[in-house]
């Protein structure tokens, strides 16, 4: 861990298949067999149905901006401010928000609604989803 | 128990430290100064006491946030035998532990209960930013931090700046109706000779202040502090025995929706709207009927958010509610945070704020006193944490 290394998720029997499945090239969130209801942050059992039957499944990683806030303060010496923090809602299904930063785009061209696409920050196991506009 | 609970309780002492900047002391001191105070603020001396719980007691936390465990305070004010003793680390916000004294109380367990609130905030934080050095991230982060954290999401300004831009984008609040919340906070600190911050600012003050994390600004943001603020919860047959009790008209207390901040689909349903619900659903009383309110603002616009989900204004109108101030300043129509809130009074995490209701139900508030206060509304909380108390006199 050095000064350019973020606070990093422990990797977890809970989540850890979402920080690693950045290795694929691909985000994977937990999903519901039986209705298909994705679970994020993960749960072990369906919030919808109730079926056991979960399971890590790739998703397509675009999405849609539902808010930010540029962070003026720096406080991280791994994230030079101003930086954009925001929450992003998954294509496959707008209720799952997932906090992100948006990076790509300049601080006075972010806009709630824009679509975005993920891309990934190794830091060693752990590939942190961040989220970049979608190239015109 | 006949009736509602809280009819078996009143709070009978409510007692605060001095509030500073950098005071350099400890919060085992600042807790034990407020914690006399409210002891004989009711009338009663240590020995009466025994119960006593803490928001949050001692854990994992930047320096200086959570002040000392309950049983440290009971040892340092030489307490006897306790038949309740706690802590909350969760609950129904920062007012949890309130509650918990009151259940506690209005089920018989104890008589009276000390609950307190003590932070060293301003000293814990020394140069640093705090938000940066959080023992969470030691060892890789766990729980909901490891959702928030890696991303630069460290501090809660971010989780309330995302509602606010939401909010901003559905209801289009100005920068200069927002900032009406912070003028008036100041404007009543001026009047409350222990808020932390008394010099009064202006609107274009607001407008000038350096934005923080957008679209918040500096005087959006509550000030950390070395302050404690304490109560004793009382069982109202002992009423006799105190000196000016405050009648508990009801309270709410609610957890709803996720328990991550940023899987909200709305700005403003927060748990505040169930907390509110639950504690009009227990009282005849009306908005209308409330002289004066203290409402959570730990930043700006979590003070917005509650005045819609009290119902004090319908979605999206708390803007206009609040702008210019006339509404809501000593003499207006709904006086908000007449101690300085915590934007200006100093962050003690709600239970300030509930210090100065009953200060304006016992009409006590000598400069800033609300004429004629019968109602007094507290709410405390944001995100999936709401409580709310309304406060009256003694019948
Ligand atoms: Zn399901």
């Amino acid at each position: 861990m050095t000064a350019l290394t973020p606070p990093l998720p422990r990797l977890t029997p809970e989540s850890d298949f979402y920080w690693t499945s950045g290795a694929t090239g691909t985000l994977s969130l937990l999903r519901c067999s039986a209705c298909g209801f994705y679970l994020h942050p993960p749960t072990p059992q369906c919030r919808a149905c109730g079926s056991a039957d979960v399971a890590p499944q790739p998703v397509s990683g675009r999405a849609t901006l539902f808010t930010f806030t540029v962070s003026y303060q720096q406080l991280l010496p791994s994230i030079p401010a101003p930086y954009v923090v925001g929450i992003v809602a998954l294509e496959e299904q707008d209720d799952v928000h997932i906090t992100t930063r948006i990076v790509g785009v300049d601080l006075d061209e972010v806009r709630i609604g824009m679509p975005l696409q993920v891309r990934f920050e190794q830091h060693d196991d752990v590939y942190l989803p961040l989220f970049a506009p979608v190239p015109a | 128990m006949r009736g509602k609970w809280e009819d078996h309780v009143v709070i009978s002492g409510a007692g605060k430290s001095d509030f500073a900047r950098r005071s350099g002391r400890s919060e085992l001191d600042l807790a034990v100064q407020a914690s006399r105070d409210a002891i004989q603020d009711a009338g009663l001396t240590p020995a009466d006491i025994d119960g006593i719980i803490a928001w949050p007691g001692e854990i994992p936390a930047p320096m200086g946030f959570s002040g000392p465990a309950a049983l440290r305070v009971s040892d340092a004010l030489a307490l006897g035998e306790l038949t309740f003793h706690g802590s909350w680390t969760e609950g129904a916000s920062q007012l949890a532990g309130l509650f918990s004294a009151c259940h506690a109380v209005a089920a018989g367990v104890a008589k009276h209960v000390l609950v307190y609130r003590a932070t060293g905030e301003s000293s814990g934080q020394g140069g640093g930013g705090r938000s940066a050095v959080h023992p969470v991230d030691n060892n890789g982060i766990v729980g909901n931090f490891s959702w928030l954290r890696p991303f630069g999401a460290v501090s809660a300004a971010h989780w309330m700046a995302l509602m606010a831009t939401r909010y901003v984008h559905e209801y289009g609040l100005k920068p200069e109706q927002l900032g009406w919340v912070a003028v008036n906070n100041r404007a009543h600190a001026a009047l409350t000779p222990h808020a932390v911050y008394r010099d009064p600012i202006t609107i274009d003050d607001y407008l000038e202040s350096r934005v923080i994390t957008s679209p918040l600004r500096l005087y959006d943001c509550d000030v950390p502090s070395d302050a404690a603020v304490a109560f004793v919860v009382s069982a109202v047959d002992t009423v006799p025995d105190l000196r000016a009790p405050v009648r508990i008209e009801a309270v709410g207390s609610a957890y709803s929706g996720r328990p991550f901040w940023d899987q909200w689909t709305h700005p403003t349903h927060m748990a505040s709207h169930a907390a509110a619900k639950h504690m009009w659903s227990r009282t005849d009383l009306r908005q209308d009927d409330v002289d004066v309110a203290q409402l959570y603002d730990g930043f700006s616009f979590i003070l917005i958010a509650w005045l819609e989900a009290l119902g004090f204004c319908g979605p999206g109108e708390a803007g206009a509610f609040v702008e210019g101030g006339e509404r809501i300043r000593i003499g207006g129509q709904l006086p908000l945070n007449t101690g300085g809130g915590q934007l200006s009074g100093g962050r003690v995490h709600a239970h300030s704020l509930l210090y100065e209701s009953c200060v304006q139900i016992r009409g006590e508030a000598g400069a800033r006193q609300v004429q004629g206060a019968q109602v007094a509304l507290t709410s405390a909380g944001a995100g999936p944490l709401g409580g709310a108390v309304l406060l009256t006199p003694p019948r």
